[in-house]
C-alpha cells in the first residue's frame, strides 16, 4: 500500500465526455481516482457535461486531472476553459494540446528537428471529392507505398485506424476511416517493435520512463486487442538493446519538448531492426485503465500510479492558475 | 539486433494470467469499437434510438412506493428469504391469467418463474443444446437470443420474415436443406408478435402452418412474447403455445407490461421440459428473487395493470406515429416496418451504404442506433438498423431521425466519392449492453 500523503488537496478527475472514447475515459477516470484516493487526496469524478463549468467555479479544486480521452480532452478545449476560469490543471497548456493532437503536425514538428517518423500524407474527404478518388489514392500508393497504416488525423484508440495490404483494400478502409473524422492521416506502415514512451516532468526537466512493447495477439493493436485484457502481451521494459531504448526514450522527451508538452506525455513509436525509433504520435492525455501503457510503465519505474499523480497535481497546484 | 539478448531483464506481461483456462466458448467476448460508442447513448445531448428501454415515467411511482413498503412491512420474513426454485404459486398462478389474455390456457404447475425471460431462454438453450446443435430463427432475430446460442456454441441458421412475420415457405426451404445435411434442429426461436428487430409480426393465417411444419419436422418451438399485449389498438393475437401446447415452449416477461429492473419473467412448458428447467435453474440461481416476486404479485393484486398496459400503449403509439411521420419526412430514400405494436422499427438504408460503419459518424451527430448485423448470427444486416421508440419524446424521436438524415447524407456523400465498398467486418459485440442504451 502507498504511503499516504499529507495531503486533503480537492482534486477533480474529468472522465467520460462526448468524445468516440467515452467509455476508455470513463475507465481511466475511475482508475486513476481510485490512485489518488489511494494517495490521500480528496477526488470527485466529473462528467464533462453542462454541469461542469458551475461546478468548477462552485467548487473550485485545487486541481483538475483531465482524463477525458478524443476530442475536447486533448485537443485544448477543456484546458482553455479551466484556464479560463482560472483552475489549476495538470498536462499541457491548449497551444501545446493542439500540437499534439494534430497528428501530422506532430509529425511535422518531429520531422523538422531529424527525428524519424513514416512518410505521411493527410488530406481531407473534400480533396478526394474533388479531385476524384481514385486518382488521388493512386498517386498516395506510388509516392507511400504499401503497406500503409490509415486513421483519422485526430482521435485515439486506434477508432478507425486500418492496416491497408493490398490496392483494392484502400477504398473501404478510407470509408471506415472517414467515418471518424474528416482527414485521414495515411502514414507508411513501418515493421518492427511498437513501443508506447511514457515522458515524465520532474523538477530537473522531463525524464523518460521505460519503454513498453506492444505485442499484440492477432498482430494489429487495434480497439480489441488493446481493451481486452489477454489479447495483447506487453513487454515491460521493452525488448530492445540499450541502443535502441535509449533511442527510444530521447524521442519521447524530444516530442514533449518540441511540441511544448508539460507534466505527462506518452509518445507511440516503432523500433525498427536497425534501431532506429519512428515518431507515430504523441498523447497528451493518454489511457490510464487497466489495459493502458501509462500505467504499466509507472510500475515498471518502480513507481505508482498514485504517487505521480499526486506529484503532477502538486506541480500544477505550484504552478497556479495560467 | 534489437531484440532482447537478455530476456530475462524484460518480463513478459499478460493483463489476464488465465487466458488459456478459458471455454471455448468465450471466444467472440472482446472489448468492441462498436459496442464502446453506445457509452456516449446515455449522454442526455444524444437521442439514443439505440435501447430498448420501456418508458418507465408512465408508472405510477409514488403508489408503487407505497407497495413496496408494505411488501417489506408485512411480507418481509418470506420476501426476503430464499423461495421455490419454481416460483411463489400465487405469482404462477397470476401468470397464467396475464397468459389468458393471447388465448393460453395453462396450469401453475407448468410455469417456471426466471431471472427475467432472458434467464428462461437460457435454460431453456442449457437443457435442449449440445455444442455445434443447429437452431432455426428469424432473419433477423432478438440479439440477445443470438448471444445466447453462441454462448452455448449453437449454430444458428436464419429464418426469413416478410412483413407478415416469418415465411413458412422459407421455414420449409430451411428445413430441408438442414435435412439434407443430415441434421435435425433442436428448435424455432420466434417472436411471433411485434418483433425485435423487426416490428412485424406473425400473421394469424401462419401460425397454424408454422406450428405444422415444426411438428412435421419435429422441431420445438419456442415462442418469446414480451410485446404480445402492446399492440396499439389494443389487439392481440393468438399464441402458438394456445395452439399447441405439447410442442411449444412459451416465453414471458413483466419487462416491457411492468418494469424491466425487477427482473421477473417466466417460461410455460410441457411437464416433462418443465422439470428440468426447474433443476436448470436453480443450479444458475437457486431461486428467482422472492422480493421481486412478491412485488409482481402485489402489484398484479392491487393494481390496475390492465390499464397500465394501456397506459403504456398509447405513449408507444404516440412515439410510433411520430418516429413513422419523422422517417417519411427526412428519409425518404429509405424502407422502414410499420409496427402495429411493440418497441421497434427496422430500416433499410440505400444499397451501398453500412450502418455498423457509419455508427460512429452517428455519435458524431449525436444520435443512436443498433446496427443490423446485430441481429444476424452471419453478418448480414449491414444495410439496417433498429430504431427504438420506446423511450424517447416524440420531439427528440423527430429530432434523432432529423440526425439520422444528416448521418445518411454524409455517408452518401463518401461512397460518392470511394465507390461501394461493402460490409466491413468488425469484431466483438455489437449491441449496445442495457445500461449503455
Amino acid at each position: 500500500m502507498t504511503e499516504r500523503a499529507v495531503t486533503d488537496r480537492h482534486v477533480a478527475v474529468l472522465a467520460g465526455g462526448l468524445s468516440h472514447e467515452r467509455e476508455v475515459s470513463l475507465r481511466s477516470g475511475r482508475r486513476v481516482s481510485a490512485a489518488l484516493r489511494e494517495a490521500g487526496l480528496v477526488v470527485e469524478e466529473w462528467d464533462a457535461d453542462a454541469t461542469l463549468v458551475t461546478r468548477l467555479v462552485e467548487h473550485r479544486p485545487a486541481a483538475v486531472v483531465v482524463a477525458l480521452h478524443g476530442g475536447a480532452g486533448e485537443n485544448g478545449a477543456t484546458q482553455s476553459v479551466l484556464e479560463m476560469l482560472g483552475v489549476p490543471y495538470v498536462g499541457a497548456d491548449p497551444r501545446a494540446c493542439r500540437r499534439a493532437w494534430d497528428k501530422p503536425c506532430a509529425k511535422a514538428e518531429l520531422a523538422q528537428a531529424g527525428y524519424a517518423t513514416p512518410n505521411w500524407i493527410a488530406l481531407p474527404h473534400a480533396t478526394f471529392r474533388d479531385l476524384g478518388a481514385r486518382a488521388v489514392l493512386d498517386a498516395l500508393i506510388t509516392r507511400l507505398g504499401l503497406p500503409l497504416m490509415l486513421k483519422p488525423d485526430q482521435g485515439g484508440s486506434a477508432l478507425g485506424a486500418h492496416v491497408v495490404r493490398e490496392p483494392d483494400e484502400l477504398p473501404a478502409a478510407m470509408v471506415g476511416c472517414l467515418a471518424y473524422g474528416d482527414t485521414v492521416l495515411a502514414e507508411r506502415f513501418v515493421d518492427g517493435v511498437e513501443v508506447a514512451i511514457t515522458v515524465l516532468e520532474e523538477s530537473d526537466g522531463p525524464r523518460a520512463l521505460p519503454a513498453v512493447e506492444v505485442d499484440p495477439g492477432n498482430g494489429v493493436y487495434d480497439y480489441t486487442a488493446r481493451y481486452t485484457a489477454g489479447l495483447t502481451t506487453f513487454h515491460a521494459p521493452a525488448r530492445l538493446d540499450p541502443g535502441a531504448a535509449a533511442a527510444a526514450g530521447e524521442l519521447a522527451v524530444a516530442a514533449h519538448r518540441l511540441l511544448g508538452l508539460r507534466d505527462f506525455s506518452r509518445t507511440d513509436a516503432v523500433i525498427t531492426p536497425d534501431g532506429v525509433a519512428h515518431f507515430l504520435e504523441v498523447n497528451v492525455a493518454p489511457g490510464l485503465t487497466e489495459t493502458s501503457l501509462l500505467p504499466m510503465a509507472v510500475e515498471c519505474a518502480k513507481s505508482d500510479l498514485g504517487s505521480v499523480f499526486a506529484a503532477l497535481v502538486e506541480r500544477a497546484v505550484a504552478r497556479g492558475a495560467s | 539486433m534489437t531484440q532482447a539478448q537478455q530476456p530475462e531483464r524484460a518480463p513478459q506481461r499478460s493483463l489476464d494470467p488465465h487466458l488459456h483456462r478459458y471455454a471455448r466458448r468465450t471466444a467472440g467476448m472482446t472489448a468492441s469499437q462498436i459496442r464502446a460508442l453506445f457509452a456516449v447513448a446515455s449522454r442526455p445531448e444524444v437521442v439514443s434510438l439505440a435501447g430498448g428501454m420501456p418508458y418507465l415515467p408512465a408508472l405510477p411511482m409514488e403508489s408503487l412506493a407505497e407497495e413496496v413498503a408494505r411488501v417489506v412491512d408485512s411480507e418481509g420474513l418470506t420476501a426476503l428469504q430464499y423461495g421455490s426454485a419454481q416460483g411463489t404459486v400465487e405469482l404462477r398462478e397470476q401468470i397464467c391469467e396475464v397468459m389468458a389474455l393471447e388465448g393460453i390456457s395453462a396450469h401453475p404447475d407448468d410455469v417456471t418463474v426466471t431471472v427475467g425471460s432472458q434467464m428462461a431462454l437460457d435454460m431453456v438453450t442449457r437443457i435442449f443444446c449440445d455444442p455445434d446443435d443447429v437452431v432455426l430463427a428469424e432473419a433477423p432475430s432478438y440479439v440477445g437470443a443470438l448471444t445466447t446460442f453462441a454462448s452455448y456454441q449453437a449454430q444458428v441458421v436464419h429464418v426469413a420474415m416478410d412483413d407478415d412475420g416469418l415465411v413458412p415457405a422459407a421455414l420449409r426451404a430451411a428445413l430441408g436443406s438442414l435435412r439434407a445435411q443430415g441434421r435435425t434442429p433442436k428448435f424455432l426461436y420466434t417472436v411471433p408478435n411485434f418483433h425485435n428487430p423487426a416490428g412485424v409480426t406473425l400473421a394469424v393465417p401462419r401460425r397454424a402452418e408454422i406450428l405444422e411444419i415444426c411438428a412435421e419436422h419435429d422441431v420445438l418451438v419456442i415462442e418469446d412474447n414480451p410485446y404480445g399485449l402492446l399492440g396499439f389498438e389494443g389487439q392481440t393475437y393468438p399464441a402458438l403455445r394456445a395452439c399447441d401446447p405439447v410442442n411449444v415452449v412459451y416465453l414471458g416477461s413483466f419487462s416491457k407490461t411492468f418494469a424491466p429492473g425487477l427482473r421477473v419473467g417466466w417460461a410455460l412448458a410441457p411437464h416433462a421440459v418443465r422439470e428440468k428447467l426447474v433443476l436448470a435453474a436453480e443450479s444458475a440461481t437457486l431461486c428467482p428473487p422472492a422480493f421481486t416476486q412478491t412485488v409482481v404479485s402485489r402489484y398484479l393484486a392491487t393494481h390496475d395493470w390492465k390499464g397500465q398496459i394501456k397506459t403504456y400503449r398509447e405513449a408507444y403509439r404516440e412515439r410510433r406515429d411520430a418516429m413513422l411521420d419523422a422517417l417519411e419526412h427526412y428519409l425518404p430514400g429509405c424502407t422502414w416496418t410499420h409496427p402495429a405494436g411493440g418497441f421497434y422499427v427496422w430500416l433499410t438504408v440505400p444499397e451501398g451504404l453500412d450502418t455498423k460503419a457509419m455508427l460512429p459518424r452517428a455519435v458524431t451527430q449525436r444520435v443512436a442506433y443498433v446496427p443490423g448485423t446485430a441481429f444476424y448470427a452471419d453478418s448480414l444486416g449491414s444495410r439496417q438498423m433498429r430504431l427504438s421508440f420506446c423511450y424517447p419524446t416524440a420531439e427528440r424521436i423527430t429530432e434523432g431521425v432529423r440526425r439520422l438524415a444528416a448521418v445518411l447524407d454524409g455517408e452518401t456523400e463518401l461512397l460518392a466519392t470511394f465507390g461501394s465498398v461493402g460490409p466491413r467486418a468488425v469484431s466483438g459485440p455489437q449491441a449496445p449492453s442495457p445500461d449503455t442504451a
